[in-house]
């Protein structure tokens, strides 16, 4: 049963991506089990504005676990202590009655702070840009039933498909990684015949800005795989290793 | 003076949309490259239309709020995509999509606009599989389909639960190539706060870049309003967090007409409200009901003891539970339109028979489909959707039923557009849910997937020609026009107003006040009384924001709160609009339910004879009355009737 609850949250303060950042303590009364992780900040803020000081700026939106959006480093973990959701969808019964709760932005090199909790992921736009597509134009298309595709296939490329590129593998990585990000969108194009065309270009191009972003390496420790609130699997990893290696090979 | 031209082309239903591509004019190669458009807003309508645009060799300026245009709430859209496609060979075709929609729509559509949308929805499908969008097979490698609302044959793609997300990718796919290609140009954490027009027509926008606060201009020689809707007015929705009208409400203040405000999809199946400091909404897909079935108690001491604790959902026996849809809509059943779904759990709750703690909820059962097809086939097909509702109430969908009660979820109102998509501003368009032309008073499910991308992909690529071709000889634009230094001063000025009310209230505060009055008086059932209550409520709510509205921090700089204000100083006239909207308008269509204008059997009373037009609202200026116009609609080709889905 749902109860109210009093707690402290701990928030990374930073008013711009150059200024020194630090922690501040706010307490909290009665914050009932039954809202979201969200909504208390909600409830933070409202306070803070009340008592005339700048909300705590954090990244947010659809809060229904889809747009990425949202992106917090809760108790040392991306989106929190729960498994295979995003933060929005963190619910405050997974905290106790006076817990105090760690909040802070993501932290990686190729993440630099804007303000507060929020990040720019900018990013993994433009490692899209550089091939996470398949080049066709509006137009001029066969029948979608025209070519048939293994259920199984379709099925491992709408696994892959389902990352929503919150940046919480890169978070959660050592090394600052962003490989299952690339590996998942590799995948996905790569299980398709609509996306084997161009699978050689594909790899190297991504790989390649990635490297140039300043992401880290992969070392195969699989926190990304632990934190990912869409359960992206590192096999989509080894997918990635053996399509650049592929397409090094036949250079 | 009336603007109102609906440009629909002659000839029989089913050639107009050729008819208007073989004679439309065009702009060749060389031409378009001299062509700066402006899309703003990057979801399934506005990323689709400037991928298209881009690759046909306009320049393009794309614009979101969020920090990547995948984020758009299309994201979202959960249950599917609706084309004629006909692969299960029920008997779909061109045809029944577009009969389905009006009729769906309560007959409140245009018949040309709705014909094309059927007519191209089967190309929706093909673009989307070539981009590799990963829908939903048959173990023969062809494409899957399901039922949803409204139809009586299974035309809805899917990918799980998430085609919103799997369409939008595929059209951010094709953005990010086109980006690649220096094809169009992107500008994240921007948000466009007004329209420039010179010479009477569009020719760019201010927009505020939302890290930095600094105002930016921009010039191009057409604007995309490709924004979506405004269902945030109601402050709970199942929109996201960010979604607002505030785009659409600049293109109004500026000339442009507003259509239908008052044409509000409230969704049957959404999470329940649960406490005061709630902030959002969440929706349970329509695809639900395809194996879930609907129930309140029959008797009303069960639904109290319910209420209040002292009985379990699985304690009431099968001959007490009334299957509310299944009894009054035999034909239909569980998949009636949304409208009279919500309007179905609406009654059954006002009755005495809601459940859950509020009272305010229904039962949606899946134990009789986990009898029939095995727990395996539920979680296959529902999987995600139960474990997104598991978090969010900490109940097992599997052992309970799911509590559901109606939400906002979609405006089929929105910015009047001719066929063309051309709002009443030369140069203007508007597209995707942000527009009002294909749903009428009610849109089926499965249905704005297919708007979108009909709009982005296949529609506006070809009707923006038909305007541009006559500006080639027109250079770029600068910005440092009068016009561009007029409309930053002004927004300039209205930013400086808010930030010096200083009062005591939060943005959200107000917020919420304006929420309460919309649910109370402009929601599912209205009546003259209340409306006119709301209008005046109205009046004290923007009071409120006007003198006690206090945002922290300074205008330079990212200012969420400061951002939220401008977008709720639009919401607060959205609101009005449609509270006069929905009091002008006495009968009931779709979404829109007149208390006083209903069958004997509860349903919604049109009355064709005085109210078969659009309403098209023209801004006036501050604190005046609009002026409303009428755009009549003629159905040549079919035969209105009284919505039936019993028989």
């Amino acid at each position: 049963m749902d109860k109210d609850i009093n707690i402290k949250v701990k928030v990374w303060r930073q008013n711009g991506p150059t200024e020194k950042g630090h922690f501040e303590t706010y307490p909290l009364e009665n914050i009932s089990q039954g809202s979201s992780f969200l909504e208390m900040l909600d409830i933070l803020n409202e306070k803070l504005i009340n008592e005339g000081k700048e909300p705590v700026v954090f990244d947010h939106d659809c809060r229904e676990g889809i747009c990425g959006m949202c992106s917090l480093y809760i108790n040392g973990h991306p989106h929190g202590p729960d498994r295979g959701i995003t933060t929005c969808q963190l619910h405050m019964r997974r905290f106790n009655d006076g817990d105090t709760i760690t909040v802070e932005p993501w932290r990686s090199a190729g993440f630099p702070i804007i303000k507060d909790l929020m990040v720019d992921r900018t990013a993994f736009d433009k490692i899209m840009q550089a091939g996470g597509y398949v080049s066709v134009n509006t137009g001029g298309i066969p029948d979608a039933n025209a070519i048939p595709i293994p259920r199984d296939d379709a099925e491992m490329a709408m696994d892959a498909a389902a990352c929503i590129g919150c940046g919480a593998c890169v978070a959660a990585c050592k090394n600052g990684s962003a490989m299952l990000f690339v590996s998942a969108k590799v995948s996905q194009l790569a299980l398709l015949p609509q996306g084997r065309v161009e699978r050689k270009r594909r790899a190297k191009a991504m790989v390649a800005k990635m490297d140039e972003l300043g992401f880290g390496n992969c070392t195969n420790t699989g926190a990304c795989e632990v934190e990912c609130p869409k359960n992206i699997s590192i096999t989509n990893i080894a997918r990635l290793n053996r399509e650049f290696l592929k397409a090094k090979f036949a250079d | 003076m009336n603007k109102i031209n609906s440009k629909i082309p002659e000839g029989p239903l089913a050639e107009k949309w050729s008819n208007y591509k073989n004679h439309q004019k065009l702009v060749n190669p060389a031409n378009k490259r001299r062509l700066d458009i402006i899309v703003v807003g990057t979801g399934l309508a506005g990323a689709s239309a400037a991928a298209s645009l881009g690759e046909m060799g306009f320049n393009v300026l794309n614009f979101c709020i969020q920090d990547s245009p995948r984020r758009a709430h299309s994201i979202a859209a959960q249950g599917g995509i609706n084309a004629a496609k006909n692969y299960p060979n029920d008997g779909d075709s061109v045809y029944r999509l577009f009969y389905d929609t009006i009729k769906g729509g309560d007959y409140r559509a245009r018949e040309a606009n709705v014909y094309r949308l059927a007519e191209v929805s089967n190309s929706i499908i093909d673009q989307c599989v070539a981009q590799g969008v990963p829908f939903a097979r048959e173990y023969g490698g062809l494409l899957d389909n399901r039922s949803f609302g409204g139809a009586q044959v299974s035309r809805t793609f899917y990918a799980r639960g998430q085609t919103g997300q799997q369409l939008l990718l595929g059209a951010y796919s094709a953005l990010s190539r086109a980006v690649h290609k220096k094809q169009v140009k992107l500008y994240t954490r921007y948000e466009m706060v007004d329209l420039v027009i010179i010479d009477g027509r569009a020719r760019g926008i201010i927009a505020r870049n939302l890290v930095t606060g600094k105002l930016e201009r921009f010039a191009a020689h057409a604007v995309v309003i490709a924004t979506g809707g405004y269902g945030n007015t109601f402050f709970l929705s199942t929109n996201a967090m960010t979604s607002n009208g505030s785009a659409a409400w600049q293109c109004y203040k500026k000339g442009a007409y507003f259509a239908n405000p008052c044409m509000a999809q409230i969704h049957p199946t959404c999470i329940p409200v649960h406490g005061e400091f709630q902030s959002k909404l969440t929706l349970m897909s329509e695809s639900l009901r395809n194996d879930g079935r609907i129930w309140v108690p029959k008797k009303i001491e069960d639904a109290q003891a319910i209420r209040e604790g002292k009985l379990k959902p699985t304690d009431i026996k099968e001959e007490d539970r009334d299957y509310y849809l299944e009894r009054r809509y035999p034909a239909f059943g569980n998949l009636v339109p949304r409208d009279v779904a919500s309007r179905a759990a609406k009654e059954r709750c006002d009755a005495g028979y809601g459940v859950g703690n509020t009272g305010l909820a229904v039962y949606l059962d899946f134990a009789e489909a986990i009898n029939r097809l095995g727990r395996d086939v539920v979680e296959a097909r529902y999987g995600n959707l139960f474990q997104m509702y598991e978090k969010i109430v900490d109940d097992n969908p599997y052992e309970t039923p799911m509590m559901i009660y109606p939400a906002i979820h979609y405006t089929m109102g929105g910015i009047w557009v001719d066929y063309e998509l051309m709002t009443t501003v030369p140069g203007l368009f508007a597209i995707g849910e942000a527009n009002f032309s294909d749903h009428g008073a009610n849109r089926l499910g499965a249905s704005a997937l297919m708007q979108g991308l009909a709009d982005g992909y296949f529609v506006l690529p070809y009707t923006i020609q038909n305007y541009l071709a006559d500006q080639i000889s027109v250079p770029h634009f600068k910005t440092d026009a009068p016009e561009f230094e007029k409309a930053e001063k002004d927004i300039n000025d209205r930013i400086d107003r808010l930030m010096n009310i200083k009062g005591k209230h939060s943005v959200d505060h107000i917020h919420k006040e304006l929420g309460h009055v919309m649910w109370d008086f402009v929601g599912m059932g209205r009546d003259a009384e209340g409306l006119k209550k709301a209008i005046e409520k109205l009046k004290e709510v923007k009071k409120d924001f006007w003198t006690n509205l206090r945002i922290p921090g300074n205008k330079e700089t990212l200012n969420m709160e400061l951002e939220k204000a401008l977008r709720l100083a639009d919401f607060i006239e959205i609101g009005e609009l449609m509270a006069h909207d929905a009091l002008d308008r006495e009968e009931s269509c779709g979404g829109h339910f007149r208390l006083e204008h209903q069958t004997p059997e509860g349903e919604a009373l049109r009355h064709d004879d005085q109210f078969s037009y659009v309403s098209c609202w023209e801004y006036q200026g501050e604190d005046k009355d609009p002026v409303m116009y009428k755009e009549a609609l003629d159905y040549e080709f079919i035969v209105r009737q009284q919505r039936n889905y019993k028989s």
